[in-house]
């Protein structure tokens, strides 16, 4: 599905986070958005993702413009979203996190296609295991394979990989780029580590809220 | 959203235990309350229906009723014969029903009277047939099934109220014979042993005629006041230590006959202004409405239980606060948890609805926590102690007043998880997520 950003500007207490951000991914493309920390990643990334406002532009998913009052709807529609620390829900199984992120979107559960990721991504052995039982590496896959259950149209990820070493973060990367592969999914990833570069066909690079040409 | 209310609330699983556990407590307390004081309510006026007055021997007002009309006291003494005639010639009067009491069968009552106490309590045969005859008897229903008595079985009553009381004073030289079995009533006959008063006259060995004119139509044959004559003197003289001055009390060397107490019904309004006064003039003689001193009772023990009653609704209401604390430290740690939830496509109103589940939840466990308990300690106090269960105190009856009372818990669990709802209802996702 094609993700469109539109002179997106962004402002805090006077201060200009982000300033007339546009770009387009096409359907199935593989983006990487490369920024330092403070650059404006995460706001852009909300911003995308219905969850903060843009004082200025648009963004659209396919056809539809994605702000907060409808975010909800075009989230659970289209997207599969990772973050940097908040992966699963603290009180549920990895299983069961799956199942509650497929209720949510389609209002039933699809156990085999649950069983298929976590397989996939190499952690069904730790199928019934509570989020704090999980180690960093296991923990990012969890959270993979949560947005990937929803078969989405859009799969952003948000530092998929900080925290994690080299072996991990390559697998990591890997495991993006496959997911997005098997499920038809324009990828969008936002972090600051250089060393998924290599991995993406093209990349974005968003310094003091502007992207440098 | 139930589903994910309940893994919070096993994730958490002491502080829902003792938050389940306040609440449980207070809905035990006022099941409690509510079941004894309806039942016993209840009780009260179906034994006290038709009773405008009981007349006994002067004492304790409130022990006469107890013991004359809830049969769970001991009597105030005994008063005599002639006050039934002197009751039933009153034109104010419609009906008066003579009460001779001291002994029991089994835990069982003995009471002495005749046809008019079927009259007043509208008792049915259901097997055999009523009491005619000396030393016949018809059992109240629980008495039947309890003692498992059966038509034509004799039995031998014992003197006192319980099997303890008097050590083993039985009457084995006058032996009852069951000669019918009640319809059960809900009242307190179905705990009674009937017979004629002259019986338990006879079985005391004290010495009668027909003396009741009109009294007992049931005994007005000639030859039955000429037998009781006979057996008085020749065979069933008690031995003195069975003459209980609080039950058949001797005159002198002679025992009279005499009665325990009599019920009385009002012809009219006029018999409630005349009969009381006429009553208490009578030196050995004191009148009492069981309205009243039922109203009386009630009212001393009102104020116990309203204090206990104020007590579980605090503590209902500390059990609510608790949810609160609770569910308001909760929304603090989780809004991480409730941002992602929001990011998966929760929305506000699911992820507030989780909130309000978890203290809506955690009160329905306390409610039927509180409920099963409630009724099991009355389960178990009627099995051990006896006056509970002469009261008619059912275990497992819900009363209507139940429904209300644990609809308001609920409320409270809903009520105490609102602010944490609201709060997480007004969470905003990114700037959590930022947060991180």
């Amino acid at each position: 599905m094609q993700l469109t950003v539109s002179k997106v500007g962004k402002t805090y207490d006077a201060q200009s986070v982000l300033s007339g951000i546009s770009f387009e991914a096409a359907d199935e493309e593989r983006v990487l958005l490369l920024g330092p920390s403070g650059s404006g990643k995460s706001t852009l990334l909300n911003i995308i993702c219905g969850l903060q406002s843009a004082d200025s532009g648009w963004v659209s998913i396919g056809s539809e413009a994605i702000s907060p009052s409808n975010g909800d709807v075009i989230r659970k529609r289209n997207m599969g979203i990772i973050f940097q620390t908040l992966r699963l829900v603290s009180a549920l199984s990895v299983k069961a996190n799956l199942a509650l992120a497929q209720k949510l979107q389609n209002g039933s559960t699809d156990p085999a296609m649950i069983d298929q990721t976590l397989e996939r991504l190499g952690i069904a052995n730790r199928a019934k295991a509570r989020p704090f039982e999980l180690s960093q590496g296991e923990a990012q896959r969890a959270a993979i394979a949560r947005a990937l259950v929803v078969r989405p149209k859009i799969l952003i990820a948000d530092e998929p990989t900080s925290a994690l070493d080299h072996a991990n973060t390559q697998t990591v990367a890997e495991l993006l780029l496959e997911a997005a592969n098997d499920a038809g999914a324009t990828l969008l990833v936002a972090t600051h580590d250089d060393r998924l570069k290599a991995h993406f066909e093209r990349t974005l690079t968003l310094s003091d809220g502007r992207l440098e040409s | 959203m139930i589903g994910l209310a309940i893994a919070y609330l096993r994730d958490r699983p002491l502080t829902t235990a003792l938050n389940v556990l306040l609440l449980a407590i207070s809905v035990a307390m006022l099941v409690l309350l509510l079941q004894f004081g309806n039942q016993a309510r209840d009780r009260f006026e179906r034994d006290m229906r038709g009773i405008d007055l009981v007349v006994g021997s002067k004492g304790s007002p409130l022990q006469l009723i107890l013991s004359s009309v809830f049969h769970v006291d001991q009597p105030t003494g005994n008063i005599p014969l002639s006050s039934l005639q002197l009751l039933r010639r009153d034109p104010a009067v419609k009906r008066t029903v003579p009460l001779a009491l001291g002994d029991s069968f089994d835990g069982y009552r003995i009471v002495g009277t005749d046809s008019s106490f079927a009259d007043l309590y509208k008792t049915k045969v259901a097997s055999g047939r009523s009491f005619a005859a000396p030393m016949e008897a018809v059992l109240g229903a629980k008495a039947a099934s309890e003692t498992g008595a059966d038509l034509g079985q004799e039995f031998i009553g014992n003197h006192g109220f319980s099997e303890d009381e008097n050590g083993n004073q039985s009457h084995d030289h006058a032996p009852f014979k069951t000669v019918g079995i009640l319809e059960a009533t809900g009242t307190v006959v179905d705990r009674l042993i009937l017979t004629s008063y002259e019986s338990v006259w006879d079985v005391h060995g004290i010495a009668h005629a027909d003396e009741v004119e009109g009294g007992n139509q049931d005994h007005g044959d000639n030859a039955h006041g000429q037998r009781h004559r006979t057996h008085s003197t020749a065979t069933l003289h008690p031995p003195p230590d069975m003459r209980s001055p609080a039950i058949l009390q001797a005159n002198g060397t002679e025992l009279e006959p005499e009665l325990t107490a009599l019920l009385v019904t009002y012809r009219n309004v006029s018999g409630a202004i005349r009969v009381p006064s006429m009553v208490n003039r009578q030196t050995e003689m004191q009148s009492a409405v069981p309205a009243t001193e039922t109203a009386r009772l009630l009212a001393l023990l009102g104020a116990s239980i309203d204090g206990i009653r104020i007590f579980a609704w605090l503590l209902a209401l500390t059990g609510g606060l608790a949810i609160f604390v609770a569910l308001l430290n909760m929304a603090r740690s989780r809004e991480g948890d409730l941002a992602l939830l929001r990011v998966m496509g929760a929305s506000r109103s699911q992820v507030f609805l989780t909130i309000i589940l978890e203290g809506l939840i955690t009160a329905i466990m306390g409610a039927v926590v509180g409920w099963i308990t409630a009724h099991s300690l009355i389960s178990i106090a009627r099995s051990n102690f006896p006056t509970l269960a002469d009261l008619g105190l059912t275990p497992w009856q819900a009363a209507p007043a139940e429904a209300g009372l644990i609809a308001a818990v609920l409320a409270i669990g809903a009520f105490a998880a609102l602010i944490p709802a609201l709060r997480i209802y007004r969470i905003d996702p990114a700037r959590t997520l930022a947060r991180g």
